[in-house]
């Protein structure tokens, strides 16, 4: 048994020396994996607020990755198009760099969280689970027909945006930004979950009717959790979209909503590191079992299911349990 | 636009919205009776279609396509009921979606390893091919009107089996008060692979009927599945009734809003611009529909106040 907070410097550490590691060894590919490994598990810290600590079993984050992903998409589309974006009376430049291209991401998710969130709140249980769905399926298909941003065959972007005194094309540099924004955000997380704010999203999950008549409003408290968390899912969104240099509908798809869920469960829900490490068996598995025969879902299925079946702290219960306290 | 065609387009939806209710009966029986989130539900019906196309290709008989989809769907489903299915029934929501999730990744695989990514294609068979010609002169294909037809009978016969029979008896307590009946005596872990085999085998007869009008593939059901959940959360999960009333209402939506939109933004806009609004706003309507019901009726309209 190891006490967490090892275990999640442990994993962070462990990324940033494999990535050295493939460095040294000429491997960008390798490089460029555990990038994926970095954005996909910010992307489920993200959905880990929600989910972890709010109870909220969004089945719809695909909608803030993908809003993220189409912010940088739209806004490189512009810049390398020079032709501004036209909003009614608002004209706004497009732009290649990638803090404005984070901030507009962060912004647009965070927006729609809100509005998501407020009518999503309103049920509960299955119907909440059902509703985000719903919304995740609105963006897809609106995103499928909006033929200027490329409807269904998506939006390439043909060089990767940039960062102030970086050279982002260099696999190493771009795998440290994400690196470093993971790392903050999970700093964030941490200091989020000990904070009143978070202590009281905490009792608001377990114990609603308590938070209520020590005159706190749960619904207000998930629904700041549910826009924390989108917009963190949106700023990964971002990333990726820079990753690959392409955005399309299957951002918005339900299954990488449930994928995500996925990488939260596979880690295990509600820890700090388990998104990260959930990322990484992902990825792993998707490139070994991949490499040995084109049905590695079957491989995944049946992990996942052993994982849910047996193992419900996901990977980092196993390596580090938690202390079960009163009920 | 002629009454002709929007008699024939509120067929379509009818027609849609009926076979939504094959699958959508099957997952609020099952959410109602055991609590579970069942996303493999889809599975169930790719497995029907499959089956279907198999055994017609094999013996020639569309009939003999419908029992063998429907004997498939509910003999997997039961099998996977009694292995994993039953270890959910205590666990929370996201732990049944996640092992759902699961069980979608494995069958969908599994059925491109035995069958390849190919589509197959189910034929429609002579004595129902062709239109019919309906009073007032409107051509309509006889596959699809049987379609609607059994679809009725299917609803009948669930209302029968649930309003008239001991099982039903069984069924609705199981909803209400599972320590109860399991204390009257009641084999309460058989009832729900009953449930469940039942609920299976209505989403493999739909899978097999809707495969003959469209083609056989590996992840048809996902599609299916999210509108027949959408069909229930309108509805009122848990409520066959709810299930009848939000099947029709979405497929009436999806096909006259698929149609009409368009033509409702020409009078707007330019015919290229409407077309792609139009279309646009036309697929998202059904989550539209279902929020603002949401919004209205937190737990759908003949769901259970919570």
């Amino acid at each position: 048994m190891i006490r967490e907070r090892y275990l999640n410097l442990a994993v962070l550490a462990g990324l940033l020396a494999l990535a050295l590691w493939a460095l040294a060894g000429d491997q960008p590919f390798t490089i460029t994996l555990l990038t994926k490994v970095v954005i996909l598990g910010l992307a489920a810290a993200g959905l880990n607020i929600a989910l972890g600590i709010g109870g909220l079993v969004s089945l719809g984050h695909a909608v803030f990755f993908g809003l993220g992903g189409y912010a940088m998409g739209i806004l490189a589309f512009h810049a390398q198009n020079f032709a501004p974006l036209e909003l009614g009376p608002l004209s706004i430049a497009g732009t290649k760099s990638m803090p404005v291209i984070w901030l507009a991401a962060i912004a647009v998710s965070a927006a729609v969280a809100v509005v998501i969130g407020l009518l999503s709140l309103r049920t509960s249980g299955v119907y909440f689970i059902m509703i985000t769905l719903a919304f995740g399926q609105m963006f897809y298909y609106f995103a499928i027909s909006w033929s200027v941003y490329g409807g269904e065959d998506g939006l390439s972007i043909y060089v990767r945006n940039g960062f102030p005194g970086l050279n982002t094309l260099d696999p190493i540099q771009f795998f440290g930004i994400c690196l470093a924004i993971l790392c903050l955000v999970l700093l964030l997380s941490d200091r989020l979950a000990r904070s009143p704010f978070g202590l009281a999203l905490n009792a608001a999950r377990q114990v609603p009717v308590r938070v209520e008549t020590v005159g706190l409003s749960p619904t207000r408290l998930k629904l700041l959790a549910f826009v924390i968390s989108g917009a963190i899912t949106g700023l990964a969104g971002a990333l990726y979209a820079d990753l690959n240099r392409f955005v399309s509908p299957t951002m918005f798809s339900w299954q990488l909503s449930g994928e995500l869920m996925v990488l939260v469960i596979l880690g295990g829900v509600g820890r700090l590191i388990g998104p990260v490490v959930g990322a990484a068996i992902f990825v792993a598995l998707e490139h070994l079992l991949g490499g040995l025969t084109e049905f590695w879902h079957i491989w995944l299925g049946v992990i996942l299911l052993l994982i849910v079946l047996f193992a419900r702290g996901g990977v980092v219960g196993l390596i580090s349990p938690r202390r079960v306290g009163h009920d | 636009m002629s009454t002709i065609l929007i008699i024939e387009q509120i067929l379509n939806g009818l027609q849609f919205g009926i076979m939504l209710f094959l699958m959508a009966a099957g997952l609020t029986l099952i959410f109602g009776v055991m609590g579970l989130i069942n996303l493999a539900h889809g599975s169930l019906y790719m497995i029907g279609a499959f089956a279907a196309a198999a055994v017609a290709g094999a013996t020639g008989s569309f009939l003999l396509a419908l029992a063998a989809a429907m004997a498939a769907a509910a003999l997997i489903g039961a099998i996977v009921e009694m292995t994993v299915i039953r270890r959910l029934y205590a666990t929370d929501h996201l732990d049944q979606v996640l092992a759902t999730f699961a069980l979608i990744l494995i069958f969908s695989e599994g059925t491109r390893w035995i069958f390849g990514s190919l589509p197959l294609y189910l034929n429609i068979p002579s004595w129902l091919a062709g239109p019919v010609t309906l009073p007032g002169g409107i051509q309509y294909p006889l596959y699809r009107l049987t379609l609607i037809a059994v679809g009725l009978l299917v609803w009948l016969g669930l209302w029968w089996l649930i309003e008239r029979t001991r099982l039903g008896i069984q069924i609705r307590a199981g909803e209400n008060d599972r320590e109860m009946i399991a204390a009257l005596g009641i084999n309460i872990s058989k009832l729900y692979t009953l449930v469940f085999a039942l609920g299976a085998a209505l989403a493999g007869l739909a899978g097999a009927l809707v495969g003959t009008i469209q083609s056989v593939q590996v992840g048809m059901g996902e599609p299916v599945l999210i509108l027949a959940f959408v069909v229930i959360v309108i509805g009122g999960i848990g409520s066959i009734k709810g299930a009848f009333v939000g099947a029709l209402l979405v497929g009436l939506t999806s096909t006259l809003g698929g149609v009409f939109l368009p033509e409702l933004f020409k009078l707007f806009t330019d015919p290229a611009t409407a077309q792609s609004a139009g279309a646009s706003l036309a697929s998202m309507s059904i989550y539209i529909l279902m929020s603002l019901v949401l919004i209205w009726r937190p737990t759908g309209l003949f769901g259970a106040r919570a």
